[in-house]
């Protein structure tokens, strides 16, 4: 049996292999950054940039905030069926100095976050179609953190 | 003090909060034939049209400024369609307001109704990859609740608030809105309700969130000299002081809904002020009135604990210390200064095109001592506050 390709649930915002990392976009004119990856102008409206590079990002950061979803969103999520709850965490990357959000690593529930816990880019499944084709999603998982000596 | 630039809310209308399923156009009917009927104005007597939209009714819905022309009746009058989620309502507002100040005309109707589908509010239909809505749904499963939520959190983790600080927000709300007769849930809630109602997103539970209902609102606004004609005078008029519709400054660093991602702060430091403080300055500025001023306030409650938000938001408090003002009784009726004695998002529930005129309906009639049972005593100055999806931030304020 044959591994099947991780298909992205989005192209181009995070990789599907090791190291996995969220892309995000860069500034070339004034440094800022992006996520999602986007092109067209500097958010920036003290920049004239008309394109952002694609850049990959921090792989760790911090809980800014969290929640745990306790009935299934609407389409075009996919719930499983029957309904599991899944947490949800917002996380800041230090160095680019933005939140993103993200689906919690499976099994681990609100209880188990704290803000300013420290978190780390995995992958997941986000739904399997009717041909068993799988599509991936980026995670946060928390890992061990290094600044408290843990 | 008034002056030339403050328009007269001449009528205000509603169609009652529920969930009926009906046309959307049946619901406006009703909330501009009241406002016509409270502001003693024909309907052919109306120069300016402003509907609000909704993006869920199907094409009558995106063009609502002729909808509402077409089910009263064509007579001509110049007509805009505003949409901007739930601050369409504000922007339609504003519309009218700034034709009638420009000098084209000196009447006007602002109008807003929706139907909504049960449960949670979902993207507009079709496979959307590019559209963050569609995104943050497909990609995250991130409800409006789980926004709501993360909110809710930080507050609970960085400033100390309880789960039954955001309770008593229900509890106080539910009050106000069990006296009124326009509201969806007529029912006073008491804090142990909670216990049995289901976590939605942790750590809110559904009693914390607002749920989606129809409904339907309508002011009829005109210009000074057309009130003194009709009126005698402006003896005790209710008057539009400021109509703010702002955007966010960047770098825009509070993860708002719908948004998967906040803007970058590497390179830009943040604002001076945040979104949601700048909504009610820039209302304030414009008015020449501060938070000391106000009799009351009509607040985007979507959640408990975004009304503490709120308070935070318009100056009542400092930063971190809304949960305080619930405790204390200060927003409830009776205490100094009321928010939402309307009963508030969580005994209406959203009916997004109507509800920024909803909030200028329930502060006119306040400011007009028409509120039994709700009645804040001797109310002067109102301040209507919400967000719409995308950084559309609305404050209006009116004064008699
Ligand atoms: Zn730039």
């Amino acid at each position: 049996m044959t591994t099947r390709e991780r298909v992205p649930a989005v192209e181009g915002w995070f990789t599907t292999s090791e190291p996995y990392t969220l892309i995000g976009g860069k500034c070339p004119t004034c440094g800022t950054y992006v996520f999602p990856p986007r092109s067209g102008a500097c958010p920036n409206p003290g920049c004239d940039a008309t394109e952002l590079e694609p850049t990959p990002l921090s792989r760790r950061g911090r809980i800014w905030s969290y929640t745990e979803n306790h009935y299934a969103p609407p389409p075009p999520f996919v719930a499983p069926d029957p309904f599991e709850p899944y947490a949800l965490a917002a996380v800041e990357l230090e160095e680019e100095g933005l939140v993103i959000l993200g689906q919690v690593a499976k099994g681990i529930m609100a209880a188990d976050l704290r803000i300013g816990m420290a978190v780390e880019v995995d992958l997941q499944v986000l739904c399997t179609d009717a041909d068993g084709q799988e599509t991936w999603i980026w995670t946060w998982a928390p890992v061990a953190d290094e600044e408290e000596g843990a | 003090m008034s002056s030339d630039r403050d328009l007269v809310v001449l009528g205000a209308g509603m169609h009652p909060w529920g969930k009926w399923g009906r046309n959307f156009v049946e619901y406006g009917l009703v909330a501009a034939r009241e406002a016509l009927a409270d502001a003693d104005v024909a309907w052919r007597d109306i120069e300016f049209v402003a509907g609000a939209d909704t993006i869920r009714n199907g094409y009558p819905g995106f063009v609502s400024g002729s909808t509402f022309s077409q089910a009263l009746g064509w007579t001509g009058a110049q007509i805009s369609s505003s949409y901007a989620a739930c601050a369409s309502g504000a922007q339609a507002l504003q519309s009218a307001r700034a034709q009638l100040l420009a000098g084209f005309g000196e009447v006007a109707m602002v109008i807003g109704a929706d139907t909504t589908p049960k449960g949670f509010f979902a993207p507009v239909g079709g496979e959307r990859k590019e559209d963050p809505d569609w995104q943050r749904f497909h990609l995250l499963g991130a409800t409006n609740p789980s926004f709501f939520a993360l909110n809710a959190r930080r507050r609970i983790d960085v400033f100390g608030d309880t789960t039954d600080d955001f309770a008593m927000v229900k509890v106080k709300n539910s009050q106000a809105g069990a006296a009124n007769p326009y509201a969806r849930f007529r029912k006073e809630f008491s804090l142990e309700d909670f216990a049995s109602s289901p976590i939605v997103s942790d750590p809110l539970r559904l009693l914390d969130v607002c749920a989606t209902s129809d409904g339907a609102a309508a002011l009829i606004i005109c210009t000074p000299e057309y009130a003194r004609r009709k009126l005698g005078s402006l003896e005790g008029t209710v008057r539009i002081k400021a109509v703010a519709n702002t955007t966010p400054t960047y770098p825009q660093i509070r993860l708002e809904l719908p948004d998967i991602a906040t803007d970058s702060q590497a390179v830009v430091g943040p604002p001076a002020s945040g979104f949601k403080d700048s909504i009610a300055r820039n209302a304030y500025e414009q008015a020449g009135l501060g938070p000391e001023d106000l009799s009351c306030a009509e607040v985007y409650d979507l959640s408990t604990a975004l009304e503490l938000d709120w308070y935070e938001n318009l100056g009542l408090c400092a930063e971190g210390e809304g949960a305080k003002l619930v405790r204390d009784g200060t927003t409830a009726l009776g205490g100094r200064v009321p928010v939402n004695p309307s009963g508030g998002l969580s005994s209406f529930g959203e009916a997004i095109p109507a509800q920024a005129i909803a909030q200028i309906c329930e502060l006119t009639w306040q400011l007009q001592g028409r509120r039994p049972g709700h009645q804040v005593e001797g109310a002067t100055v109102g301040l209507a506050i919400n967000q719409g999806l995308f950084g559309h931030g609305s404050c209006t304020i009116v004064a008699t």
